[in-house]
């Protein structure tokens, strides 16, 4: 389509660009206007209330070890799809999509079920064992990272199929383990994947609301973080709030994205 | 013997890719697998190097049981058909992996790793990545990075493959001196019988699964064990009940020999400094090649009465039947 020549080439870039300013410019860019309505007021407002401080913070430590997990486990388990044949191989495929699928508030009242402190599964055992993980950081990092599993899993998988098993048996002949092959071949290979499926991931993860919403329990200084404090603001008619907070969010958010589109080589060497 | 493979047997799923495989390779010497598309080559080598396991069988390498070992303790250098280049490494880097995974010293790697460059002749690409070269100076990459660990046994899958004819050539005109230069034992993966006749001392012809012959270039030219190894190693057709390469086909004037067969001439088509001549015997049609000067001497043309016989001496086998319906009698190989 994008090949075709004359009017019908820029009415088609006419729509797509209308429809992405309509649906993503503009209303992120409403956003950052309201937070610098008042010039920086509102920005410095948020970030000296030490409940919102507390909030962002949270968010990020929360961010950061759902990314870690999410990356160590989605690499191993991309490898585990790709390189080897087992029964069950094409169900845990489908089910690492479910989380893309299933509601967040769903996957919420879920975990809330398995470890809830009274009546869950697991939640009385891990209580009695000085754990506490629904309406604490525990849950907020394990619904966090539910949500945000599939990403990595999804950059890498097809990276992996494309480059094929033969570099990684030449390593192994040349006399590798199958550790150093790993570090030397396989993730030199696939570290594009991984990046961009980090970055998504810690996308995701800042901005996740609805399943944090359920198992967090959203204590105030306790186990609200950034995007509950948006929603509080925004219910409290604190709209410059909101909208400040909101803007930081998002500022991570596209400031990640827009790093690694930049630093990644334009041409990937074949 | 340098590599002894025993009894190696090895299905993929239902479907038999080995049956009962015993080879033995000469140290030092360069041999060739050959046989058609599917026969089982490359998994027969990859099994040699421990890239695959065999259902059954042993393989021993330079007189140890190799069976159970991994890939990375074989000492087998292994070349893959389509090169498997480390990506994001230099050339250097890539003929230094093998070194580097083995701790040496800096000085020594890079000493060795020039020594290697200049073999495969490549020094003014060191520094490139594989993605910027041709593939004939990737497939040489390739062979330096296999030789740079000293390997026990070098192993190459189809190592030309995939390059155009010419460079093909001289890629393994290449290759025969650079083995008389370095005497590592070499085995190579082709289906070109004519690649394997050039460059190699000893052939094993591999088809469906199976070992059908192993012996020297002349030995399986003159000798030939069966018709499938016969057919493979170039063009042939058949007279009466034997197979016979054209260029054995006598063909004469006058039928005064009681072992030729009479018949007429039924096609002449020259070809440069060759001349084939089909002649129909009333059941088949049997081709016979000559040079231009015997076609002349001959003095035949289509619809003369000839007589044809095969040479004393040329090799011939019986055709097997097997069911497969009668062929025309003429046959040449393509490739
Ligand atoms: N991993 C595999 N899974 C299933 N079948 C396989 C596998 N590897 C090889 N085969 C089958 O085993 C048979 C022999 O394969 P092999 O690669 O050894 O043939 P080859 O002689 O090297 O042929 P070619 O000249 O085309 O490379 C083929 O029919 C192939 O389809
Ligand atoms: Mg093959």
């Amino acid at each position: 389509m994008g090949r075709g020549r004359g009017p019908g080439r820029w009415a088609a870039r006419a729509v797509v660009t209308a429809y992405l300013v309509l649906l993503v410019a503009w209303p992120l860019w409403l956003v950052a206007q309201h937070t610098f309505a008042d010039g920086l007021d509102q920005l410095r407002g948020i970030v000296d209330d030490p409940d919102v401080a507390h909030a962002l913070r949270l968010t990020v430590v929360v961010a950061i070890l759902s990314v870690v997990l999410n990356t160590v486990f989605g690499v191993g388990i991309s490898l585990l799809i790709v390189r080897y044949r087992f029964p069950g191989r094409r169900l845990l495929n489908a089910l690492l999509d479910v989380p893309l699928s299933v509601s967040p508030i769903v996957v919420g009242l879920a975990l809330v079920l398995v470890y809830g402190g009274r009546s869950g599964w697991f939640g009385p055992a891990l209580e009695d064992a000085g754990l506490q993980v629904v309406f604490a950081t525990p849950g907020i990092v394990l619904a966090t990272t539910f949500v945000a599993l599939p990403l990595v899993i999804r950059e890498v998988v097809p990276v992996l199929e494309e480059i094929g098993t033969e570099q990684e048996q030449a390593a192994q002949s040349l006399g590798a383990t199958a550790g150093q092959t790993f570090r030397r071949i396989t993730l030199p290979a696939i570290k594009w994947g991984v990046t961009y499926g980090v970055v998504l991931s810690l996308a995701r993860s800042l901005g996740e609301f609805g399943a944090v919403k359920v198992v967090s329990g959203n204590v105030l200084g306790e186990t609200r973080t950034a995007t509950l404090v948006v929603e509080e603001k925004y219910l409290n008619f604190d709209q410059g709030g909101a909208y400040a907070t909101a803007f930081l969010l998002a500022l991570v958010a596209v400031a990640c994205i827009v790093v690694v589109s930049i630093i990644r080589p334009k041409e990937e060497p074949r | 013997m340098s590599i002894e493979v025993t009894g190696v047997s090895k299905r993929f799923g239902d479907f038999v890719a080995l049956e009962d495989v015993s080879v033995s390779i000469p140290s030092g010497r360069l041999t060739a697998l050959l046989g058609p598309s599917g026969g089982g080559k490359s998994t027969l080598l990859r099994i040699i190097a421990g890239l695959e396991r065999a259902d059954a069988g042993t393989v021993g390498i330079e007189g140890l049981d190799a069976t159970g070992l991994p890939a990375r303790k074989r000492g087998v250098g292994f070349v893959f058909q389509h090169y498997a280049a480390f990506k994001h490494l230099t050339v250097r880097r890539n003929v230094a992996f093998g070194l580097e995974i083995r701790k040496r010293p800096k000085e020594e790697i890079r000493r060795r790793v020039d020594e290697l460059l200049a073999l495969v002749h490549l020094e003014q690409f060191a520094d490139r990545l594989p993605a910027q070269l041709s593939g004939g100076q990737r497939q040489r990459m390739a062979l330096a990075r296999a030789l740079a660990v000293e390997p026990k046994v070098l192993l190459l899958d189809e190592p030309f493959g995939a390059l155009d004819a010419k460079v093909r050539k001289e890629l393994r005109e290449w290759l025969r001196r650079l083995h008389d230069e370095v005497h590592v034992t070499t085995v190579f993966v082709t289906h070109d019988q004519e690649e394997a006749l050039e460059v190699a001392d000893e052939i094993v012809v591999i088809n469906d699964g199976r070992v059908e012959q192993i012996g020297t270039p002349d030995e399986l030219y003159d000798s030939p064990a069966n018709d499938f190894v016969m057919r493979f190693l170039g063009p042939v057709t058949q007279l009466g009940s034997q197979l016979v390469r054209p260029h054995d086909v006598a063909v004469a004037v006058g039928a005064d020999d009681p072992d030729a067969v009479a018949g007429r001439v039924a096609r002449v088509v020259r070809v440069g400094f060759e001349v084939r001549v089909e002649v129909s015997t009333g059941e088949q049609l049997v081709l016979a090649t000559m040079t231009r000067t015997e076609f002349l001497r001959l003095g035949v043309d289509v619809g003369t009465t000839v007589s044809v016989r095969v040479v004393p001496g040329a090799p011939v086998v019986p055709v097997v039947p097997d069911g497969s319906p009668v062929r025309s009698g003429l046959e040449v190989h393509a490739g």
